[in-house]
C-alpha cells in the first residue's frame, strides 16, 4: 500500500455488516381481524425495508450517508439542484450503471451502481421520521412524486433503483426479504386500506 | 470482444476483460500515465478523467462502460477553461509534489465549464473528492478563482 492510499484508507470508518433480515408475508397477518389494524401491521413490516440503511442512505434531507452504520458519505457530497451532486462532482463521477467490485484497498469491496443513480428528492426524505410519519408522507402525492397508491405499488415492486436495495454489491447487507415480497406486502397494505401505524 | 472508444480525440480499441478499470487501460495499455492511481476505491480523485464531458473516477469505471464514449485525459485536455486553469496553476505554483494535480486540474476544468464564476462553496463542493497529501488546497482554490477571472476577460 502506498502512503498516499494508506492516508485515504485511514479516513474511512469501517463497520461490521448487519445480519441479513427476513420479511413476513401478508398471510402471516391474517390472524389480525380488524382490517385497519392489519393494514397498519403490514406497513410496520414494510417499515423494516423502508428504514433499512440501504433505503435510508439515499433518502436523506441533505447529504447522503453510506454503509450499514449510515456514516456520512465519503468523499463529502452534496444533494445539488438535481439530486445528483455538485457540478464537477456528480453521482456518476464515481457510481457506474452497475455495482463495481474494486481491486483497491481500504475496506471498500464495491462501489454501488445502477442506471439511474441519484438521491430521492428532498420531499421524500425519511431520515429522522417515525414510521407513521413516513407512511403519511408516502401516501401524500405532494411528497411522493405525484404517485397514486397503484403507482406507489409499482415503484416499490418494480423500480430498478428500489430493487438495487436487495442487490447492493459486496460489502453491503441487502434490504430484508426480496423486492417481490416487499411488493406483495405493499399490495396487501393498499388492499386493506393503506392505514398508517400511530 | 474489443471495446472501442475515443481518447483525446483518437479512436482506440482494446481487447481486455470488460471489468478492467479504465485507469488500468489508460496507463498500462495506452501508456497515458498522466492519470494517477491513488486508492482504487473512489476516495482520492487522482484518477479523474472526463467521460462524455463529465468528471469520472477511472479507477472504478469498468472499461465495458467506456464503449462508444469520448474520454479526455490530462494529456488531451484543451479549450479555454483548460488553458485558463493551466495558466493560473503555473502563475502561483499550485503543485507541491504534483501527484494529485492531474486529477485536481480535470475537476477544476470541469467545474469552470459548468459554472463560469464559482463561489468558494461551489469550489469546495466540486473539489471535495480530490485529496492532496501536500495540502495545496488554498492555492487550488485561489487558482480556480484566478482562472475564472481570466475567462471573464
Ligand atoms: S485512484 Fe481513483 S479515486 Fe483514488
Ligand atoms: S501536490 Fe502532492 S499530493 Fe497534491
Amino acid at each position: 500500500m502506498t502512503r498516499f492510499s494508506l492516508s485515504v484508507a485511514m479516513t474511512l470508518a469501517l463497520a461490521a455488516p448487519l445480519a441479513a433480515q427476513d420479511l413476513r408475508m401478508p398471510a402471516d397477518f391474517e390472524n389480525i381481524e380488524n382490517e385497519t389494524e392489519r393494514s397498519a401491521a403490514l406497513f410496520e413490516e414494510m417499515g423494516k425495508v423502508l428504514t433499512h440503511p440501504r433505503c435510508l442512505n439515499c433518502h436523506p434531507k441533505d447529504s447522503p450517508t453510506q454503509g450499514d452504520d449510515m456514516h456520512p458519505h465519503e468523499p463529502p457530497v452534496i444533494r445539488g439542484d438535481a439530486d445528483f451532486g455538485a457540478p464537477g462532482m456528480n453521482c456518476t463521477t464515481c457510481h457506474s450503471s452497475e455495482n463495481f467490485e474494486t481491486t483497491g484497498v481500504g475496506g471498500i469491496e464495491s462501489i454501488p451502481g445502477h442506471e439511474p443513480w441519484s438521491l430521492a428528492p428532498v420531499e421524500m426524505a425519511w431520515v429522522d421520521l417515525s414510521l407513521g410519519e413516513i407512511c403519511a408522507q408516502l401516501k401524500d402525492p405532494e411528497r411522493n412524486g405525484g404517485r397514486s397508491l397503484e403507482e406507489l405499488h409499482e415503484h416499490m415492486a418494480e423500480d430498478g433503483l428500489v430493487g438495487w436495495g436487495w442487490e447492493p454489491g459486496a460489502g453491503r447487507t441487502p434490504a430484508p426479504g426480496s423486492q417481490d415480497m416487499f411488493g406483495e406486502l405493499t399490495r396487501a397494505w393498499i388492499d386493506t386500506g393503506a392505514a398508517c401505524p400511530s | 470482444m474489443p471495446i472501442s472508444f475515443t481518447v483525446n480525440g483518437e479512436e482506440r480499441s482494446v481487447d481486455v476483460d470488460p471489468d478492467t478499470p479504465l485507469l488500468w487501460v489508460l496507463r498500462d495499455e495506452l501508456r497515458l500515465t498522466g492519470t494517477k492511481f491513488g486508492c482504487g476505491i473512489a476516495q482520492c480523485g487522482a484518477c479523474t478523467v472526463h467521460l462524455d464531458g463529465m468528471t469520472r473516477r477511472s479507477c472504478v469505471t469498468p472499461i465495458s462502460m467506456a464503449e462508444g464514449s469520448d474520454i479526455t485525459t490530462i494529456e488531451g485536455l484543451e479549450g479555454p477553461e483548460a488553458d485558463a486553469v493551466q495558466a493560473a496553476w503555473r502563475a502561483i505554483d499550485v503543485p507541491q509534489c504534483g501527484y494529485c494535480q492531474s486529477g485536481q486540474i480535470m475537476t477544476a476544468t470541469s467545474l469552470l465549464q459548468q459554472i463560469a464564476s464559482p463561489s468558494d462553496e461551489d469550489i469546495d463542493n466540486a473539489m471535495a473528492g480530490n485529496i492532496c497529501r501536500c495540502a495545496t488546497y488554498v492555492r487550488i482554490r485561489q487558482a480556480i478563482h484566478d482562472a475564472a477571472r481570466t475567462l471573464e476577460g
